[in-house]
């Protein structure tokens, strides 16, 4: 929400010397009108002031340039040169002078044009950033001078350079002296002509012609020649153009700063309104924000309509509210005999410096408005509103309107419309139908001021993608009770402009009056949760500045305060303007918590720990990822892992369902590294999630790991996973060969299990579908059950007595068939190995030459310790038979 | 006899002194005090001297024997110290040469700041609560005050599992303050990071999927002040101290009065910059005092309990700590940028 600062000066008395941009902003934030910017719109144009040409000469040096005698307010006119053939002596105009600034940003300074002084510049619309609907009537018309004509073949001129006054140039058209130019109103001419001895006169709207001047006449139609007229290209007349310097019809004097006719003489303040405040989107909710968060008076003024044309409203139309849910007002008055024109500048200023754009008179005062009051109004033509009939209804199957942005939209049942007898007229709250567009003066217009459901705009206004200034105030839901007072704002703007005449009545439909909100003002409950002393005076005072009543304890909400419903919204009241940062600062106290992190948490913490110890990078996933991902990871059709939670509104395919498994997150973040970095180790400790019969979803953490590089192999993945394991207490764990497991090398992938409790799986990614990930590099993942590894952790270690006897090592050779996996023999030797042993440690496995083929040899070195006694070689012996015995029986090992 | 120990005398000592390593050293102790050395030469000659010149003579060869031990052992520590000093020399490293550094692996920069942030709040006795992710539109809006119609819950803006909209991704973490409400024995202090999800396109500062912490205290005589006071603190702590703060009316269904909190710009000082965005100050989190609605509808009275609730975005905070100017690195995981932190 843009305001301007000399606007809301209108209602509450805040001038800019006192109460600069930056006082103002910070006072209105922290009130709760929160200020993103403050512009001072003066500071983009200076110097730049209004002249009267007293003169106009042709340049010496120049065959297209003017210099021209200004009288700016000085002592003596400045000179000035310009190449704009639109002005004439008498004329005022904008000049930016010595030093001055543009908007653009450009400096002018004073200067020589082709060797003769130029004290500065006159300026056009664009130059001034403005346009024709700041300045209706800057449109410019230009005639065809003969004289500037320039053949486009030389040797083939439409046009004889020797042409005179009175001779033909096709048709009836012929060329022209210009004997005399006289002013007849606003970009209006009065010429006389010299037709090579007849003479005319005639009235022409081009800017561009001048005494002495050769036009081309259309002696059938009487008028001046354009290039149109001509079928001339513009290149044929390079300064006939419909451009030049801005020729002021304003109530100014030369002197005057252009700023301030611009209405640039304004501060313009950009407001972040909370949804839940959409009284504050108008220059009169912020005023009365303002009033009280500065302790100055709102000064509001009822609009006062006198309604002096024929007739009554209550006979000449009819409202219908079909639909009372989605429109609970609405309110209409009648104009007769509307005069399409340029609004007053004061409005198009106001209208501009709130960041819209003036249009025409009637557009205008419907914008106006809506910024002073928050009402969005609409105008129609109230001759195509056929049987003179409104209903507010909505769409039916099949209806259609074409909006005033020239769109043809199709509307459904829902869609809430404003309807004459038998067809839509205007989306409700959204945008008129160019079926009722008012295009020029008219007999009849409606103005309408309505209100609509917010939610149901909001609906309407997003399915047919218009969201517009009317449908973002209407969905944040409006007062019902302001539309009467905005339909009369406009009706006596209309009588101010002189835009037409407003017919005596109102039309106000009211099906859904709503009781006025009460509130108990209980001061101690308000302070009480706001930690504060404020006296009940102070509060009352707040709520009354405010525009609530209060009768004894209860409090009357005013109607556009739909936000209070609660004590403890007066609580927010009272604060908003006590002063937030005025609350003292204090903990309660209250019963003390323990707090702390849990189990599973330190848990949590504790393995990124040591993942990090290991070298491993913490990374974060999303969550969602693509259905094609269960292709890429090699999934057979019907695996249960498919079954995904679907998002029914994804942004894109690739993040549509929820992953059931780690791997394709990590896969994804290994697979963009390995086209950057020549190695990595990553890990995370994340959720997937699991559909659950009643529609949610289980979700389980996992840690999932992830390495490629040089160095890195399966059994450093092992050596991670084992370490991990370790690291937590765990009892010693079981890897069990996986050879069917699709996103895995079926030679190189394992389950890690501890007693009964599954931990997870990990290895080497099957290349297929590495391969899928663009990846050629072997890659090493795990995929780890965060509550399984929390299942094992070990409880608080308990110490053991330091072993106070040596320790005896033996080295076991045994040769076995190769198929037998040497993590069961370990597990068979220690089960087996007696009270002695206490490690098994694999040294060295061999296949070649020197043992059978089909077979290996298997080295373990064993560690015995006895607690009491130095071990002998007898026990030792006895160790190793019994461990001799045990890979005999069970794998067919013998001793090497 | 005497002459002969005088002249052994002078050449040992000569000769020890010259020792230039430990072999010769010893070499010389067997030369001259072995069983075959000189010394035990001349003693041999003893037979030859009469009784009374015996123990004179006798005293003389014990006192040669220990000059010449004593010879010996001071020349051996002087080689010891000789020979320490050479290997010291030859054994000199160019200790400007590279270390062999172990690679430690990296926390993610957005959980160094999550973590440092679940510090502060268990230092002032609040645990920290998880909870679902899929959610249904119930916790994540219903309870939280805030209705149907509301255009946060448009399918354009909220993800969705179910066509009747009741089931869907949370859009924020508050709905864990139900969770907590209906759940845990009263009081509560808790915090409940985690992932929340919004119908955002991803760019330089929005990701469909981010973080956010809320957190919560219900308590018999929670007041305003008490929100002041404690985010005031957790402020401090992250920002440091002297860190100057600034409360500001706001909006949220599910608290009244709410406000957001600002800390004053660190680098102009309040001034206006770039930092931020002109206003002077930055906005760090959002607020307020639990709306006795949501108690109620969570079984708490609103008359015998109060209690206040924040909630703050993770992304943002890590992204000002390490002056990170892309989202999109945060979820690239890119290890170059792991490494940094």
């Amino acid at each position: 929400m843009k305001l301007s600062r000399k606007w809301l000066n209108e209602f509450v008395n805040l001038p800019l010397e006192q109460f600069d941009d930056k006082r103002f902003a910070e006072a209105m934030t922290v009130s709760g009108s929160k200020v993103e910017v403050t512009e001072d719109l003066s500071g983009t144009i200076h110097n730049v002031k209004v002249g009267r040409i007293l003169s106009l000469e042709k340049h010496p040096n120049s065959d297209h340039m003017l210099v021209c005698q200004i009288d700016v307010g000085e002592d003596k006119p400045v000179q000035i040169c310009t190449g704009a053939w639109n002005v004439h002596v008498g004329d005022l105009v904008p000049v930016a002078l010595h030093k001055s600034l543009l908007p653009s940003g450009v400096k002018i300074e004073k200067g020589k044009l082709r060797g003769v002084e130029s004290y500065g510049m006159l300026c056009s619309l664009k130059e001034l950033a403005a346009d024709v609907h700041d300045f209706p009537y800057g449109e410019i018309k230009a005639a065809a001078i003969l004289q500037n004509y320039h053949p486009i073949d030389p040797l083939k001129p439409s046009i004889s350079p020797l042409i005179q006054a009175g001779d033909q140039i096709f048709g009836k058209v012929c060329a022209a002296k210009v004997t005399a130019v006289e002013n007849a109103g606003v970009n209006l001419w009065n010429c006389a002509l010299n037709l090579g001895g007849e003479t005319a006169e005639t009235v022409t709207p081009c800017q561009n012609v001048h005494e002495g001047d050769l036009v081309a006449f259309n002696t059938e139609k009487k008028t001046i020649c354009t290039l149109a007229d001509l079928h001339a290209e513009q290149k044929e007349f390079p300064n006939c153009i419909e451009d030049g310097i801005l020729i002021l019809h304003e109530d100014c004097r030369p002197g005057d700063d252009m700023a301030k006719l611009l209405g640039r003489d304004d501060h313009v303040v950009e407001f972040e309104i909370t949804p839940n405040r959409p009284d504050c989107l108008c220059v009169i909710g912020l005023a009365r924000e303002a009033a009280v968060t500065f302790g100055t008076e709102l000064e509001l003024h009822e609009p006062q309509v006198r309604a002096e044309a024929e007739g009554n409203i209550a006979d000449m139309a009819r409202i219908i509210i079909e639909d009372p849910e989605l429109c609970p007002r609405y309110t209409a008055r009648m104009v007769r005999n509307v005069k399409i024109g340029p609004s007053p500048a004061w409005m198009r200023e106001r209208i501009r410096n709130a960041g819209m754009r003036p249009i025409n008179n009637l557009v205008d005062i419907t914008n106006y408005v809506m910024l002073e009051y928050g009402q969005p109004m609409h105008a129609f033509d109230f001759s195509c509103v056929k049987g003179g009939q409104i209903h507010v209804r909505q769409a039916r199957e099949g209806e259609s309107i074409r909006t005033l942005d020239g769109t043809d939209r199709p509307l459904t049942p829902g869609m809430l419309c404003i309807c004459d007898s038998d067809r839509p007229v205007a989306v409700a709250g959204v945008m008129g139908g160019e079926n009722s567009e008012i295009v020029g003066d008219t007999a009849m217009v409606l103005f309408e001021s309505a209100c609509f459901n917010g939610p149901s705009v909001r609906r309407t206004a997003t399915a047919l993608g218009m969201r517009t200034d009317a449908s973002s105030r209407f969905e944040k839901g409006l007062d019902a009770e302001g539309t009467l007072r905005a339909v009369n704002r406009a009706c006596e703007l209309v009588e101010l402009l002189g835009a037409g005449e407003v017919v005596e009545g109102v039309i106000d439909e009211y099906p859904g009056r709503k009781p006025q909100t009460t509130v108990k003002l209980e001061p101690e409950k308000v302070n009480a949760l706001l930690g504060t002393d404020i006296d009940e005076d102070t509060m009352r005072r707040i709520l009354l500045d405010l525009g609530f009543t209060l009768e004894g304890d209860t409090i009357y909400v005013p109607s556009w305060r739909g936000d209070v419903e609660h004590y403890s919204d007066i609580a927010e009241e009272v604060a908003r303007f006590y002063g937030y940062n005025e609350i003292p600062t204090a903990f309660s106290g209250g019963v003390s918590t323990a707090g702390g992190y849990t189990e599973l948490q330190q848990t949590e913490r504790f393995l990124g720990e040591a993942c990090r110890a290991m070298g491993m990078d913490e990374i974060i996933t999303y969550s969602f990822i693509s259905p094609s991902c269960y292709d890429r990871i090699g999934l057979p059709a019907d695996d249960p892992r498919r079954d995904s939670l679907k998002i029914l509104n994804p942004l894109g395919e690739d993040t549509s369902i929820m992953r059931t498994t780690i791997l394709p997150s990590m896969l994804e973040i290994l697979s963009r590294n390995a086209s950057r970095n020549k190695s990595a180790s990553l890990y995370e400790i994340g959720r997937i999630y699991l559909k659950r019969p009643d529609g949610l979803a289980d979700e389980p953490k996992m840690l999932s790991l992830g390495a490629y590089g040089p160095g890195t192999d399966f059994f450093t993945l092992k050596g991670w996973v084992e370490a991990l394991l370790k690291a937590l207490g765990a009892g010693r764990p079981h890897f069990e060969a996986v050879k069917d497991n699709p996103s895995y090398h079926p030679g190189r992938c394992a389950r890690v299990s501890i007693g009964d409790t599954d931990i997870g799986v990990l290895g080497q990614i099957h290349p297929k579908v590495a391969a899928n990930y663009g990846v050629q590099d072997e890659l090493y993942c795990a995929e780890l059950r965060f509550d399984a590894l929390v299942r094992v952790k070990g409880g608080i270690p308990v110490y053991k007595p330091l072993p106070r006897f040596p320790a005896v090592t033996r080295d076991l050779a045994v040769v076995c068939d190769r198929q037998i996996p040497v993590g069961r023999m370990t597990e068979a030797i220690l089960a087996a190995g007696g009270k002695y042993l206490k490690g098994c440690t694999l040294f060295d496995v061999y296949t070649g030459d020197r043992v059978a083929p089909g077979k290996k040899s298997v080295a373990f070195s064993l560690t015995m310790l006895s607690e009491d006694q130095t071990l002998t070689d007898e026990h030792a012996e006895e160790t190793m038979t019994r461990v001799l015995k045990v890979l005999e029986e069970r794998f067919g090992a013998v001793r090497r | 006899m005497r002459e002969l120990m005088q002249a052994l005398r002078e050449a040992s000592v000569r000769a020890i002194l010259e020792a230039e390593d430990a072999e010769r050293l010893e070499n010389l102790r067997v030369k001259y005090l072995g069983k075959k050395g000189e010394l035990t030469a001349i003693l041999r000659q003893m037979g030859k001297l009469s009784a009374e010149e015996r123990p004179a003579m006798g005293q003389l060869a014990n006192q040669l024997r220990a000059e010449i031990e004593s010879a010996i052992d001071k020349r051996k520590t002087e080689l010891t110290a000789i020979m320490m000093e050479k290997k010291l020399e030859a054994e000199t490293l160019d200790v400007t040469l590279p270390g062999i550094e172990p690679r430690l692996g990296h926390k993610h920069p957005m959980y160094n700041v999550l973590d440092q942030i679940k510090d502060i709040f268990i230092g002032m006795g609040f645990e920290i609560v998880d909870g679902p992710e899929v959610e249904l539109a119930d916790y994540n809006f219903t309870k939280l005050n805030i209705d149907e119609g509301h255009p946060s819950r448009e399918w354009t803006d909220t993800f969705y599992f179910t066509e009747d909209s009741q089931i869907l991704l949370r859009t924020q973490t508050s709905p864990m303050q139900i969770h907590a409400m209906e759940t845990r024995p009263l009081p509560i202090r808790i915090i409940a990071p985690g992932r929340v999800y919004r119908k955002d396109e991803v760019d330089a500062t929005h990701s469909p999927m981010f973080h956010q912490i809320e957190g919560m205290v219900i308590d018999k005589g929670v007041t305003m002040a008490d929100l002041k006071a404690t985010l005031n603190l957790v402020v401090e702590k992250i920002y440091g101290k002297g860190t100057v703060t600034r409360f500001r009316p706001h909006h949220f269904p599910f608290t009244e009065p709410s406000c957001e909190l600002d800390i004053q710009c660190h680098k102009c000082g309040g001034k206006g910059c770039p930092t931020c965005k002109g206003e002077g100050w930055i906005e760090v989190l959002g607020a307020g005092m639990v709306h006795p609605k949501v108690l109620s509808g969570c079984g708490i009275d609103p008359d015998v309990y109060s209690g206040w609730a924040f909630g703050m975005g993770l992304e943002r905070l890590a992204m000002g700590e390490y002056k990170i100017t892309d989202l999109r690195l945060i979820f690239e995981n890119d290890v170059r940028f792991l490494e940094q932190f």
